[in-house]
């Protein structure tokens, strides 16, 4: 039914797909991972990004990556107004707080979808480069280079992260304010501005994952509802707040969406990550390297 | 004549002169966005064209026509509520089915039950499961065999002995590509690939790898624009294998202009369905692409419209035909007038079989040779799609394999 | 008994209604405004007493809908048996998703429903005999008593929401209502005081679940048309949620409330200006709720009618 070769590609096409995933959900690690925001909204946010570059770069032909690294600082700037407004409402208040964050991200996503489809239509929008469309050819194997691109850019923005969290001040306070709240307040960081600006990270990576989303294959308005999957199932199998096992765990999805799709065919695909998520909630909550 | 009878004469007069002074009103959902955009929003010109033309002469049976048009997204969950507006707020006198099979199947039982007339658009066997009897499809086609049979005895003389199959999983292409495998099993194809997807697939990398790994001869593809868009990208990104000898057939969307402008080379070597390409002759088609281009070029979409909206006009001529000569709105007359007799149109004579479609197919298969990038001046004149089937209006023989002809 | 009058009212003017000459796109729009209510209220038992925040409306509609067509295509079963069949099929998907959530809380039970929607839609996407992804096209029966089939639809429909907000109100004020309210207050406490917390979240995801289903079974007859993205579609969440929240969500007449406002709301701007507003609408009004008015309306009743007795 299947040859050796077609699973080869199958799972370096995995490989691609799985850092690309890891890319997306990246900023949904710290933000929920890291902050216990109940972040629905999150791929909602991301496609919001990819229809910004897609006005950049079809408008004002800007390279699609371009459009994405410049779109972090705007989106950044929401992100912290984003968290601030949630802490205000939402955290300071406590106990029902849990049922309306949810709703209220539930809400913000649609009014994000619904927005971006009055603003573009339902229809199809995807970009132009000089690195889609083309293909490396490794022996027999044809590898389309936008997927390279992606997989490069979502390594190096795993990486940076990973580093930034572990070796600089702001970083470890990040972290630490999911650890220890009194221990940080008694050490002197003022722990609403340090997640203001980690959910503000959070939010300007998801631009640039944006990008990346509209220059791997086109996107529509309602595409962050796949996305829900992709991501929460990367963030809760890679276990809450670890960056590394994000990287991880994105490649687990990736390669097994792509064996499945090879298998089983391209109507199967959507379930896959969501099954995993279910599974995984199911048998090990706390994910692979979860805390 | 007593007070009564006079006044219930005046009455009557006066209303009549009322019901006179009131529109015929035409409703119909048109996929304005969505993946069948491209096609619907061009045949939305030229049927507002046709409800210009007929208001210029004094409307129909005295009375001028009301043109309304919602827009259903090409999702077909959205045309029930669409039709059932139209039939209950909008009071309408007439329907017009959506663009497209898939928004069209949706309301089939609908109209079925309540014992409407409906007009067809481009739609592919919808009619098949529902067999209402008030249905007539304008399109150039009727079953598989007029699309398939073409492609299939191109192929075979080309010495084809297997074949592929990549269907979308909706209403059109599943009745096109069950059409197609039964005509494949019976003209004795091997199926070496056999594969049904989501319409809402984006990616299709790893379908196009294993169709190559199936190494097939013929691939038959049954796509709507969104995906026929992104399968051509694919094919020219990672491959097809150097065995295909024909790639395409029933892949709708690369008809449209902006489609086929935006693709350009990329579509050198497809072999794919067509309703009309230049250098084909019906009278009067000639003056009416003039006059649409000038519409088109204001709504700002396909400023060529050679695919679908001559027969969106010729919808509208027919029923101005089967209204005038029944002199009624009734369905049930119209649908007899339409039946029994061939109406004259743009797109030349047209008579409906019992089963609600073209009486005599005209679907073309044409090969794409020599397209140059972001160039909309060549698909003006014959050259760049070389009819290869069928004889009676083929312009050139067929170049494969594929690989070869995408050069 | 205040509320058995009311109820028998409603539903008399409920299957009255139908029977008289009132534009019949009055029934085409009223049935989606009372399946809301229904929506609203299955997931107000599970949501605005439990606390447990369902985003998976959709997988229960949906299957309902799947097995009433099932039940229609396979057996030609009459509506009352199709609503049945969907609401105990979807009665077990509540209580598998409960089995299968117990542990968990918050967002990771509100992930996990949407988890359920997308496969339940992927199954219904490879079952060629519901009609795959190309979807089923269904000829409606012929219809005694009323004139249209929507009409007694629309009827049938108003019969379900009573039930359901009977349902509801029995729960809310018997001892399975005050248990479920103290877990929504706090798991542990109630654990430790001996509340059977397990087994009530059983029970009302299976009861939450089981309506919607029931709520979903009459939809392929109404379109006269199937298909899985539409069904499944994440719409039936935010239009069920937001019904709760805005009406308020610690009485079974907030539901109500919510639902019939939003729901004709969402029908009025469908028909006059467009239908992807009326998704916006919701989105809007659920924030505007959740932030500022967060016991929704019938907290702002009370908080009025407090101010003004002084």
């Amino acid at each position: 039914m299947f040859s050796l070769d077609l699973l080869f590609e199958a799972v370096l096409f995995g490989v691609l797909l799985g850092c690309f995933y890891a890319a997306v959900s990246i900023g949904l690690s710290v933000s929920l991972g890291l902050l216990d925001v109940p972040h629905v909204a999150h791929p909602a946010i991301m496609v919001m990004g990819s229809y910004f570059t897609w006005i950049l770069s079809s408008k004002a032909g800007w390279d699609p990556l371009a459009a994405g690294v410049v779109l972090m600082l705007p989106f950044f700037v929401l992100g912290v107004a984003l968290y601030r407004f949630y802490y205000e409402v939402f955290e300071k208040r406590g106990s029902d707080a849990g049922v309306r964050g949810l709703a209220f991200f539930f809400g913000l996503a649609f009014i994000i979808e619904v927005g971006l489809i009055f603003a573009f239509g339902v229809d199809q929008r995807s970009v132009e480069a000089a690195y889609i469309g083309k293909s490396f050819s490794v022996g027999e194997y044809r590898i389309p280079m936008r997927m390279v691109v992606a997989f490069v850019v979502a390594l190096v923005l795993t990486f940076a992260l990973t580093l930034y969290l572990s070796k600089t001040f702001t970083g470890r306070a990040i972290k630490a304010v999911a650890q220890d709240l009194l221990a940080l307040r008694l050490m002197g960081a003022n722990p609403v501005r340090i997640k203001q600006w980690a959910f503000g990270i959070a939010t300007g990576v998801s631009a640039l994952a944006g990008a990346m989303l509209i220059i791997i294959s086109p996107v529509e308005p309602a595409i962050d509802r796949l996305y829900i999957g992709r991501t929460f199932c990367v963030v809760v199998l890679a276990g809450l707040g670890s960056m590394t096992g994000t990287l991880a765990a994105g490649l687990v999805l990736g390669i097994v969406e792509s064996i499945v799709l090879m298998m089983f065919g391209a109507s199967w695909a959507p379930a896959v990550a969501f099954g995993l998520l279910l599974a995984v909630l199911g048998i090990r909550p706390q994910g692979l390297f979860g805390r | 004549m007593n007070f009564r009878t006079l006044l219930a004469a005046v009455l009557a007069a006066f209303s009549f002169a009322a019901v006179a002074q009131q529109p015929i009103k035409i409703g119909m959902s048109m996929p304005q966005t969505g993946t069948l955009a491209g096609g619907g929003q061009a045949a939305l010109v030229a049927l507002r064209m046709w409800v210009e033309d007929v208001n210029a002469k004094g409307g129909m049976l005295g009375r001028k026509v009301e043109f309304i048009a919602y827009d259903d997204q090409t999702n077909p969950a959205n045309v029930p509520g669409i039709y059932t507006k139209l039939l209950e707020v909008d009071k309408v006198d007439l329907l017009i089915a959506p663009y497209g099979t898939v928004p069209t199947a949706a309301i089939m039982p609908m109209v079925k039950q309540r014992g409407l007339l409906l007009m067809g658009n481009f739609s592919f066997q919808v009619n098949r499961t529902v067999q209402h009897d008030m249905w007539f499809n304008n399109s150039p086609w009727n079953n598989a065999a007029s699309w398939f049979d073409g492609y299939i005895s191109t192929g075979q003389k080309l010495g084809a002995k297997t074949i592929a199959f990549l269907a979308a999983d909706q209403e059109f292409a599943q009745n096109l590509a069950n059409g197609a495998r039964e005509l494949a099993k019976a003209a004795g194809l091997k199926t070496v690939y056999d594969q049904n997807y989501p319409p809402t697939t984006t990616d299709f990398s790893s379908l196009i790898r294993a169709i190559r790994a199936a190494n097939a001869d013929l691939v038959f593809v049954a796509s709507y624009p969104n995906d026929s868009v992104a399968i051509i990208r694919s094919v020219n990104e990672i491959g097809i294998g150097s065995n295909v000898k024909m790639f395409g057939g029933g892949m709708v969307g690369l008809q449209f202009t902006p489609n086929m402008v935006n693709l350009g080379s990329l579509l050198n070597g497809v072999v794919n369905y067509n309703t009309y390409v230049p250098g084909m002759n019906y009278p009067g088609i000639e003056d009416y692409f003039k006059r649409y281009a000038v519409k088109a070029a204001d709504a700002k979409v396909d400023p060529l419209g050679y695919y679908i909206t001559p027969y969106n006009y010729a919808i509208g001529q027919m029923l101005e035909q089967a209204i005038t000569a029944t002199k009624s709105l009734d369905h049930k007359r119209l649908a007899d007038y339409l039946r029994k007799n061939e109406m004259k149109t743009i797109v030349g004579p047209i008579r409906f079989g019992p089963d609600g479609e073209w009486a005599n197919p005209r679907v073309v298969q044409a090969q794409f040779r020599g397209v140059v990038d972001k160039n909309t001046e060549q698909w003006t004149k014959p050259g760049r799609q070389v009819v290869i089937s069928p004889d009676s209006v083929k312009t050139g023989e067929i170049v494969a394999p594929f690989e070869k002809a995408r050069k | 008994m205040k509320f058995w009058t009311g109820a028998a009212i409603v539903l008399i003017a409920g299957v009255g209604l139908p029977l008289l000459p009132v534009n019949e796109y009055f029934f085409y729009a009223g049935y989606m405004v009372l399946s809301y209510v229904v929506l609203a209220t299955a997931w107000n038992i599970l949501g605005g007493y439990a606390g447990y925040v369902n985003f998976g409306t959709p997988a229960f509609f949906g299957i309902g809908a799947y097995s009433a067509v099932v039940l229609f295509k396979w057996l030609q079963a009459p509506l009352a048996v199709q609503i049945l069949g969907a609401a105990l099929m979807a009665g077990l998907l509540g209580f598998g998703v409960g089995l299968l959530t117990l542990r968990l809380r918050g967002i990771f039970f509100a992930i996990a429903t949407v988890a359920v929607i997308f496969i339940m839609e992927t199954l219904m996407v490879n079952w060629r005999y519901v009609g795959g992804a190309t979807g089923l096209q269904i000829l409606r029966p012929t219809v005694e008593l009323f004139d249209t089939y929507t009409r007694m639809l629309f009827a049938v429909m108003a019969v379900l929401a009573v039930g359901s907000v009977a349902v509801a109100r029995y729960i809310q004020v018997s001892w399975v209502g005050r248990g479920l309210r103290a877990l929504r207050d706090s798991e542990e406490a109630a654990e430790c005081s001996g509340v059977p917390t397990l087994k009530l979240k059983l029970f009302a995801c299976t009861v939450s679940g089981a309506l919607m289903g029931a709520a979903g079974a009459p939809m392929p007859m109404y379109l006269s048309f199937i298909e899985p993205v539409s069904t499944f579609n994440l719409s039936y969440t935010i239009g069920a949620l937001g019904s709760a929240i805005i009406g308020g969500m610690v009485h079974w007449a907030g539901p109500i409330i919510g639902a019939l406002l939003l729901g004709t709301l969402q029908q009025v701007v469908t028909v006059t200006i467009s239908s992807e507003i009326n998704v916006l609408v919701v989105g809007v009004l659920l924030v505007v709720f959740v932030v500022a008015a967060p016991e929704g309306i019938l907290g702002l009743i009370r908080k009025w009618t407090r101010s003004s007795s002084r």
